[in-house]
């Protein structure tokens, strides 16, 4: 990333989305705000996809975030979005930390099929303890409050959509951050030679491990933010298609970058309204198509037609510099 | 610092089945010394850095570094020790640049290889890794992709990398093997500058007996696993016995 010319895009993408809740109509905020809530899941599935290590399970820690929403309301009567993130981020970790210890040991096929295997045990436990966890029926999320303040039903939406959006802006910053350190790039060098780490006095399994519980906490925040969104919480947030959306938005967004997984959450959505909408029968098929085209033209993923254009950009502006 | 060798190995034994890949070895390298390995292929050189640095665990036999026993330690451990290793197909990080590999070997060194919030990019690492990439003749590469470096240029980092450790004990595996003919005294020139300047205790092993002399001031020869001369170079690589053993000629 050419850290001169980036930092435009963050500020020009939050003020657009900023600016979402005056200009489109409450079903586009409603797809915006779930696409945010999703990210922050994608995002966590984006950062092993840096390793080459692709998970079928992060739907887990997602399905951890959103229940405790939903376990929230129901045993405690916690309805605070401000308690309830962190919460879920809390508790996604802490799972991760134990699911951890068996998962940094492996890669590649092994890891993305344990993590699968995981995320369906996890989602027999809240299909079959239905006294607990409500099984098919579920949990209802209750109406958020945001440090005991509650807003009219008028303005819920909107409140729920910025503080969504705030949320959003503190995983980007907190993830750009991770990426830029140390430990970032030796994640990045797990996909390039695990032995030169190793021979750094570095061990792969440490930075595999600290990667998946930040990877946990993230999901978790995600299940969080969606739980409010749609306001019920169901077993399939653990399923493994689930998880399977999660991959495919890292890839059509692009996992080179932070902000790459929210424009292919953002697109995803609208992609699967859209194509439900005009192909009903077919809207998977639209998006294998999409899949398709994405691997064959922008291997990188969407955000890297901006990127493209930038660097253009950025050639003629020196072009006219030199002249 | 303890007196005595930097290393010191006891009767190091490895077989692979039924061959003998390491067969009583026992050497020790003194502080500042530089150190040629020699041997024909399949003579036991790489098996005996592959033990030394941990990857591989000796069937039988102790490796005393700076004094305190370090046998069967991990690879990791081994380089936390201080010693440091490059290898005959260098192991780098393709997708990263030139300085971001060094910057991650600065950043282990200073023990903060896995801090996960404060930049990798911070201003004294990267001068001390500018630096240091131009003592190894790579500056002019810093920000360009490791992929994109010439077999000669992938040696040396290999070894940057090790460096940057700033290691007790350096071991190079064949480090002008796979280089041109016209660079490789090139490469070691610039090794050597940069190994005379620190005094830093280096073993390397190579195939190229015109290097090894060059270069060297001891030499140690491998004959099936075992150490058949050990001495000065003049001496070690004239020898009948060596020579027929490593060349295949008297």
């Amino acid at each position: 990333m050419d850290a001169k010319r980036l930092p435009l895009a963050p500020v020009v993408g939050g003020a657009l989305l900023a600016a979402v809740p005056f200009v489109l109509p409450d079903w586009m905020k409603f797809l915006v705000t779930l696409a945010m809530a999703k990210f922050a899941a994608v995002l966590a599935v984006a950062l092993f996809l840096r390793a080459n290590q692709v998970s079928f399970g992060h739907a887990m820690f997602y399905a951890v975030g959103a229940y405790t929403v939903g376990f929230g309301a129901k045993w405690f009567g916690l309805r605070d979005f401000v308690l309830l993130v962190p919460l879920g981020a809390l508790l996604g970790a802490g799972v991760a930390a134990l699911v951890g210890l068996v998962m940094a040991r492996y890669r590649e096929v092994f890891f993305a099929m344990l993590n699968l295997a995981f995320s369906m045990m996890l989602y027999g436990v809240l299909l079959k303890l239905y006294w607990v966890t409500g099984g098919t029926d579920g949990l209802s999320a209750g109406t958020p409050t945001f440090l005991g303040y509650a807003p009219s039903r008028e303005y819920l939406r909107d409140a729920l959509y910025y503080a969504t959006l705030g949320v959003t802006g503190i995983v980007v910053y907190a993830v750009f951050r991770f990426l830029a350190s140390p430990l970032g790039f030796y994640l990045k060098a797990i996909a390039d030679n695990e032995i030169r780490i190793e021979y750094s006095g570095e061990s792969v399994r440490h930075v595999m491990y600290v990667t998946y519980v930040l990877s946990g906490a993230l999901a978790g925040v995600g299940g969080v933010l969606a739980a409010f969104t749609v306001g019920h919480i169901v077993p399939e947030y653990s399923f493994w298609i689930q998880s399977g959306d999660f991959v495919f938005v890292a890839l059509l967004g692009g996992y080179g970058s932070v902000v790459g997984p929210l424009v292919g959450s953002i697109a995803f959505e609208f992609i699967r309204t859209y194509a439900s909408k005009y192909f009903p029968n077919e809207w998977q098929m639209v998006l294998g198509i999409i899949m398709l085209a994405i691997i064959l033209f922008r291997p990188g993923g969407l955000w890297t037609i901006y990127e493209g254009i930038a660097a253009r950009f950025g050639r003629r502006e020196h072009e006219v510099e030199r002249a | 610092m303890p007196e005595g060798p930097v290393l010191r190995t006891v009767d190091l034994c490895k077989s692979f089945g039924a061959v003998r890949a390491a067969d009583a070895i026992t050497v020790e390298i003194g502080a500042g010394e530089l150190v040629g390995i020699v041997g024909a292929n399949g003579s036991g050189k790489t098996t005996f850095l592959n033990i030394v640095t941990g990857y591989l665990k000796p069937d039988r036999g102790r490796i005393l570094f700076l004094g305190s026993d370090c046998t069967g330690l991990q690879p990791r451990t081994m380089t936390k020790r201080g010693i440091a290793r490059s290898f005959q197909i260098p192991q780098l990080y393709t997708n990263l640049s030139v300085l971001e590999s060094l910057l991650l070997s600065l950043a282990a060194e200073a023990g903060q290889g896995t801090a996960f919030w404060r930049p990798m990019y911070r201003r004294q690492w990267i001068e001390t890794g500018l630096d240091m990439l131009g003592r190894f003749g790579l500056k002019a590469y810093a920000h360009r992709p490791v992929s994109e470096l010439p077999e000669g240029g992938r040696k040396l980092l290999d070894i940057a990398l090790s460096f940057a450790l700033k290691p007790r004990l350096l071991l190079m595996d064949e480090p002008t093997s796979g280089v041109s003919i016209e660079d490789k005294f090139q490469v070691m020139d610039t090794l050597m500058k940069v190994v005379a300047e620190t005094r830093l205790t280096t073993v390397f092993v190579e195939h190229d007996m015109d290097v090894v002399q060059r270069y060297s001031r001891r030499v140690i020869a491998f004959d099936n696993g075992r150490v058949v001369a050990d001495g000065e170079p003049g001496r070690v690589l004239t020898d009948p016995d060596v020579r027929k053993a490593v060349l295949g000629r008297a």
